[in-house]
């Protein structure tokens, strides 16, 4: 059974008069010990997305089961015993801790509000965080700003996975980083997920990063999932016209490029295009597109897709 | 055409790179989060990014202090205050005797008789000794006054502004039920209804100084609570009451502190207001009193005004100067370069 399994999930913005669809009808799963990658350009809904999951963001319509049970009519008490079991880590570690507090205190604080031992063994569970981490332990009387990008997010993930969790979630973990950190980050958390057996739903823009890391991908594009696969079937033959601009994006010097890069800018939320919402950008946009909006469809070896003309892309 | 094309990713992938810094807003929020102290206006605050601003604040718990003493005025302001505070404390040691009692010819002048060094006033009192005690009412009802005020304030601003919604417009219409009722007139039938008490007038200037605070700290939370640690927090499983206090509050006090010696200086204008307009408690000597007193002999014994005014111009300044130094100081993106 799917550790997590989302169901036609909507998340929409009442934005003065107009709604912003920030989800739209997204379903997909995340086995246990499964690492999915989310894709897509800024502004897609990527993030409502990851905090919709977590309720921070209440769903509008659709279903979010963890381990079977549903997330959406939880209570606040029961609520919060859901949110040991997920845990977040936010792209920007300067915006995500609170410079007035101590390492000890964002660290204890999570063990404190869930009852976690007494105050003596918390100490001890907080000093093992930052030794998993790679911290040395005297930063427990130290603040935020003591420190670099890269231990801050080392923070951010001491922190998220304090309460021992079972999926966590990472909202863009790595691009507040510089490039050289990026790789001790990615390494940390590949580390953790081998250690304490974690799922994670990987939250980027660059795919190169998603390559290294994940199992299988979710395209996402103005709210809605339009590819999904794993990685080695998306890279190797990318059926839908936006993966194969994300992936020819890429820099490559090896590999001849395929398609011409996107043009124009992301459509707004707020005015999602009629038919498949991708046609005012696809090279291969037909009237049909216009009109009839693609349902996701599988294409075997766990491929699906949401594209009308799925079948005319080149093979790689 | 081939190198042409060999440039077309990297200018594709840069178009990708460049919508990353925005990542964090994405669609959920369409302008970009306020800064997180929107009362401040440092000039770089527009372009500083976070990472910026940290990077660049001097590291270490005490850089507030630093800073703070860096700024010649602001010690000035401090130093003001000291010696007022002092006079206050000492008042029964320095002149144990009733001030208001009356102890030698009235009327001599500030220098005339070397036992009152400041003069006499119509009754022969010493006003030295009055404006010594006066300092004691004066200060007072000052700061319990901000006391009361930023305690009622932060906690209806807080809550308005932390959980929004329906709470926050019913707070919000409290909130301006008091501004549109003029500040002063309020404070007068207040005191009028109530008995004028020292701890009526505190209470009846808090009633008119807390909404200010309520707005200044209902724009903090609200631009606090999007913030990704709060975000993190909620995640976390913390409740409302921690999140509220422990969380954001202490990110949003900053302002408020600023804003309380603001408060402390306003307050003791509007009780020297009130007891110039005899509405003060009237067994207790303070220094709008006193300039009441003097009122009829303005033209004939002008000191008997001028010198307890002068103290709160005095002490008022002081104040504000603190304020200023607070505001500065509090502000990483402005002290760290001093």
């Amino acid at each position: 059974m799917a550790l997590l399994s989302v169901e036609n999930l909507r998340a929409h913005y009442r934005d003065g008069g107009a709604t912003l669809r920030a989800v739209d009808d997204v379903s997909f799963q995340i086995a246990a010990g499964e690492t999915v990658g989310l894709v897509g350009e800024s502004g897609c809904g990527k993030s409502t997305l990851g905090k919709t999951l977590l309720r921070l963001v209440n769903p509008t319509s659709g279903r979010i089961l963890f381990d079977g049970q549903e997330v959406g009519g939880l209570s606040e008490r029961a609520l919060r015993q859901y949110r040991r079991s997920v845990q977040m880590v936010f792209q920007d570690p300067f915006a995500s801790l609170n410079p007035r507090h101590t390492v000890a205190e964002i660290l204890g604080g999570p063990l404190a509000v869930h009852g976690v031992g007494d105050r003596k063994s918390r100490i001890g569970q907080t000093q093992d965080a930052l030794d998993r981490v790679g911290l040395p332990r005297d930063a427990l009387k130290r603040y935020p700003h003591e420190f670099s990008g890269g231990q801050r997010q080392r923070l951010g993930i001491a922190r998220a996975l304090i309460l021992q969790p079972r999926l966590v979630i990472c909202d863009e973990p790595v691009s507040a980083l510089d490039l050289s950190i990026q790789a001790q980050i990615l390494n940390l958390l590949s580390r953790m997920k081998a250690d304490l057996g974690l799922s994670y739903l990987f939250i980027s823009h660059d795919l190169s990063v998603v390559r290294y890391f994940a199992d299988r991908v979710l395209v996402m594009y103005l709210g809605r999932i339009v590819e999904s696969g794993s990685w080695r079937s998306l890279w190797s033959r990318p059926l839908h016209p936006y993966t194969r601009a994300l992936i020819d994006a890429v820099p490559n010097p090896t590999r001849r490029r395929h398609a011409a890069p996107l043009s124009g800018d992301l459509p707004s939320p707020r005015q999602i295009p009629s038919g498949c919402r991708f046609h005012p950008r696809c090279p291969l946009a037909t009237a049909r597109c216009q009109v009839e909006e693609p349902i996701s469809r599988a294409v075997g070896d766990g491929q699906t897709v949401a594209c009308h003309h799925a079948d005319l892309s080149p093979i790689h | 055409m081939t190198s042409f094309e060999s440039r077309l990713p990297a200018v594709a992938s840069h178009g990708v790179d460049h919508g990353m810094d925005h990542g964090a807003t994405d669609a959920a929020q369409s302008a970009p989060p306020p800064p997180a102290w929107t009362n401040i206006h440092a000039p770089d605050a527009l372009r500083a990014t976070t990472s910026d601003a940290e990077r660049l604040a001097p590291v270490g718990r005490w850089r507030a202090t630093r800073a703070y003493l860096r700024n010649p005025t602001a010690v000035i302001g401090l130093l003001i205050l000291a010696v007022v505070l002092a006079a206050a404390a000492l008042a029964p040691t320095l002149f144990p005797e009733d001030p208001l009692a009356m102890v030698d010819r009235p009327l001599q002048w500030p220098g005339q008789n070397p036992d009152y060094p400041l003069g006499t006033d119509a009754l022969g009192r010493d006003v030295l000794a009055g404006l010594v005690h006066g300092a004691r009412v004066s200060l007072l009802i000052g700061a319990a006054a901000t006391l009361v005020s930023v305690v009622a304030g932060v906690l209806v601003g807080a809550t308005s502004g932390y959980f929004g919604g329906r709470i926050d417009d019913a707070l919000v219409k409290l909130v301006e039920v008091f501004q549109t009722i003029p500040g002063f007139i309020l404070l007068i039938v207040t005191v009028a209804i109530a008995q004028p008490t020292i701890p009526a007038i505190t209470l009846a200037i808090a009633l008119v100084s807390w909404p200010a605070v309520a707005r200044l700290v209902r724009a903090e939370f609200r631009a606090l609570r999007e913030k990704d640690m709060v975000m993190a927090a909620r995640g976390l499983g913390y409740g409302h009451t921690r999140i509220i206090l422990r969380e954001i509050l202490p990110n949003a006090l900053p302002p408020v502190i600023v804003m309380a010696s603001v408060t402390v200086a306003t307050a003791i204008l509007m009780e020297s207001a009130l007891s110039f307009m005899g509405l003060g408690d009237p067994n207790t000597i303070s220094w709008g009193s006193m300039i009441g007193a003097g009122r009829e002999m303005l033209r004939t014994a002008w000191y008997l005004s001028a010198i307890p005014g002068l103290a709160i111009v005095v002490t008022v300044l002081a104040l504000n100067l603190i304020g200023d130094g607070l505001n500065d100081a509090l502000n990483p993106r402005l002290s760290e370069g001093r």
